[in-house]
């Protein structure tokens, strides 16, 4: 059956980026400096801050500027940001950013209906942000969606995840998340996938990014973790429903995920209760009730 | 059942207990014929049991109290089981005399919850359901023992896998020919499941043993999968995920059916039942309920019009 586990995960928080763009009210920016502050105080070490696209197709983004420089940015915590091209990510450096992620995808049709390209022009615009960054020394994290399912190709094929993240590997990501991005994929995929990709990337380089649409989050992350995948992605209060699928979850919750590593005996340094709070402010401002299974139980151990 | 390549049961049985302990933890009492209807509709999912209601004084478990009427009324398909809860011998005589081929009975692994439950010790509780056992084995009616508290109590807290071992060990000596482990408060993980497991595991065959995993704090599908990753092969679940948590406000109970069938069927492990039939069912009696369904696959199907 299953391995050992690691003995410590990260846990990389992206609510403030992925979870409040999938939200549908736009959050002012004191609300998202704040929520990015708290996060600063429960043990995070990654926090991910913003998108530096434009405002045009991403209106929750549009302070991108202000976040960055309105943020308490604690020694010891990366806050990296989206960069979807060379305009953003010098947009980025200018406005204080130490660290940037470049997302690609496992399908031709979602790169198409996403950014109007193919997988190949997608990764040679990138090109340019990466070679900006490694004169800059700024350390870049790629991302590869539609790993276990598209909602336009259906299923995808293992080996097309292993060549695009090899791909962005090679070009000169530090780390690979791997993107259930419409939450298809079960601990059945999940570990067909990560055979067939940790051929070509090493394990210590891969994280998981998985969302709930299905409920399969938790259960998809532990077959990782047993897998020797260390870093896993996750937002506070299970923010960002699904775009693909109107009314459904979408982001695992970082509550629910730090509950098991918790009973896994696994180290995250992060605070349960702090970031369980962190999630009542936001939910609050966002007059939404958690995703977050664990902070909705009152029932205390 | 043979293991696969991967080490996981090649089939696992499904044990829907919506009609019974989903039902019980709503608040809307359900008309007896819509009760009928939702087992009924379960019958043609698949499903190789299905736990249609309790024997139990109606003064304690309202939604139970047409439990004569509703045993009577449902369709028997074979090949089904259809357990009934009795905690009691009186409950046991009432559930043969409507027609029950199965039972089960409920011990705890916390005294206090016991206590607290039903209002004696857990060894005076092994005592009530010997002399159901008895009964039992006297007519041929095989008896499902649960286990409630395996992960956790709401009073007592943590609870010892020794002492799990030691009441699935008295129930099974007695003659339930399974035992289903309960998180009732879900508040197991993958490491405190794992742990549970392997103190049971000396005591009671692999094959004898269930898990019946609440969603309370999410963690449910995760357990559920160390279970089978351990060779565990029979598991409870609910239709739509009814049935909240008693012991905390507005939180989740049961798992959905739903979501643990999309999982194994992702596994390659086959459970016989069929998925789309099972969110028709979930879809009937969350709208007789006039309450959202709690299984993601049903609310993500719905949405993408997959149903």
């Amino acid at each position: 059956a299953s391995g050992g586990y690691p003995k410590r995960v990260k846990v990389v928080e992206v609510g403030p980026r992925d979870g409040l763009q999938n939200e549908k009210n736009v959050v002012p920016t004191p609300v998202k400096i704040n929520l990015i502050n708290m996060l600063s105080e429960t043990g995070l070490q990654v926090i991910e801050a913003t998108s530096f696209v434009s405002p045009k197709w991403v209106p929750q983004m549009a302070d991108h500027t202000e976040v960055m420089q309105g943020i308490n940015k604690l020694p010891g915590i990366s806050y990296p940001v989206l960069t979807p091209n060379l305009k953003g990510f010098q947009a980025a450096v200018a406005a204080g950013a130490k660290e940037v992620s470049i997302f690609g995808a496992a399908s031709e049709l979602f790169t198409k209906k996403n950014i109007n390209c193919s997988i190949e022009e997608s990764l040679e615009r990138f090109d340019e942000v990466m070679k900006a960054a490694r004169e800059a020394s700024i350390p870049v994290r790629g991302y590869v969606s539609c790993v276990l399912g598209c909602p336009y190709e259906g299923k995808i094929s293992a080996a097309k995840v292993a060549e695009v993240s090899k791909k962005m590997y090679s070009m000169g990501c530090y780390e690979i998340s791997l993107g259930d991005t419409i939450g298809v994929g079960t601990p059945g995929s999940m570990k067909e996938m990560l055979t067939v990709v940790m051929k070509e990337v090493p394990v210590g380089a891969l994280a998981v990014h998985c969302h709930d649409t299905y409920g399969q989050a938790l259960a998809n992350i532990l077959v990782a973790l047993q897998m020797g995948v260390s870093v896993v992605d996750a937002s506070v209060a299970g923010l960002g429903g699904c775009p693909y699928a109107q009314g459904a979850s979408g982001n695992v919750a970082t509550e629910d995920l730090v509950y098991m590593l918790n009973g896994l005996g696994i180290h995250t340094g992060v605070d349960l209760q702090k970031l369980m709070d962190t999630g009542t402010f936001i939910c609050n401002a966002l007059n939404r009730r958690t995703n977050s299974k664990v902070s909705q139980a009152s029932c205390r151990l | 059942q043979e293991p696969q390549a991967s080490g996981l049961p090649e089939y696992i049985k499904i044990v829907e207990v919506g009609p019974r302990d989903g039902l019980q933890n709503e608040k809307v009492i359900v008309p007896t014929d819509i009760k009928i209807e939702l087992i009924n509709q379960l019958s043609k999912t698949g499903l190789p049991a299905i736990e249609v209601t309790s024997f139990v004084s109606s003064k304690w478990v309202p939604q139970m109290a047409d439990h004569k009427e509703v045993m009577r009324g449902i369709e028997r398909h074979p090949g089904v089981q259809y357990p009934v809860l009795t905690p009691n011998l009186q409950g046991f005589h009432s559930a043969i005399a409507a027609g029950a081929t199965e039972v089960s009975v409920f011990g705890a692994a916390s005294e206090s919850f016991s206590k607290m439950n039903i209002n004696c010790s857990i060894e005076e509780s092994i005592e009530k359901f010997e002399e159901v056992t008895k009964s039992a084995r006297n007519m041929n009616i095989p008896v499902r023992g649960y286990v409630s508290c395996a992960l956790g109590c709401p009073y007592e807290g943590s609870v010892v896998p020794d002492k799990v071992a030691e009441v699935s060990k008295r129930l099974y000596s007695m003659g339930c020919y399974e035992i289903s482990l309960g998180d009732t408060i879900g508040v197991g993980t993958p490491g405190s499941m794992k742990k549970m497991l392997e103190a049971v595991m000396k005591e009671i065959p692999l094959s004898a043993l269930a898990v019946h995993c609440h969603d309370t704090y999410g963690q449910a599908l995760a357990n559920i999968l160390t279970a089978i990753q351990m060779g565990v092969a029979v598991v409870d679940s609910s239709v739509a995920g009814l049935g909240g948590c008693p012991y905390a406000k507005g939180a989740t109970g049961n798992v959905a059916t739903e979501d643990v069938i999309y999982m194994l069927n992702g596994l390659g492990i086959n459970t016989g039942v069929n998925l789309y039939a099972v969110m028709e069912a979930g879809n009937f009696i969350c709208t007789a309920l006039n309450k959202k369904t709690n299984s993601k696959v049903a609310q993500a199907s719905f949405s993408t019009g997959t149903i």
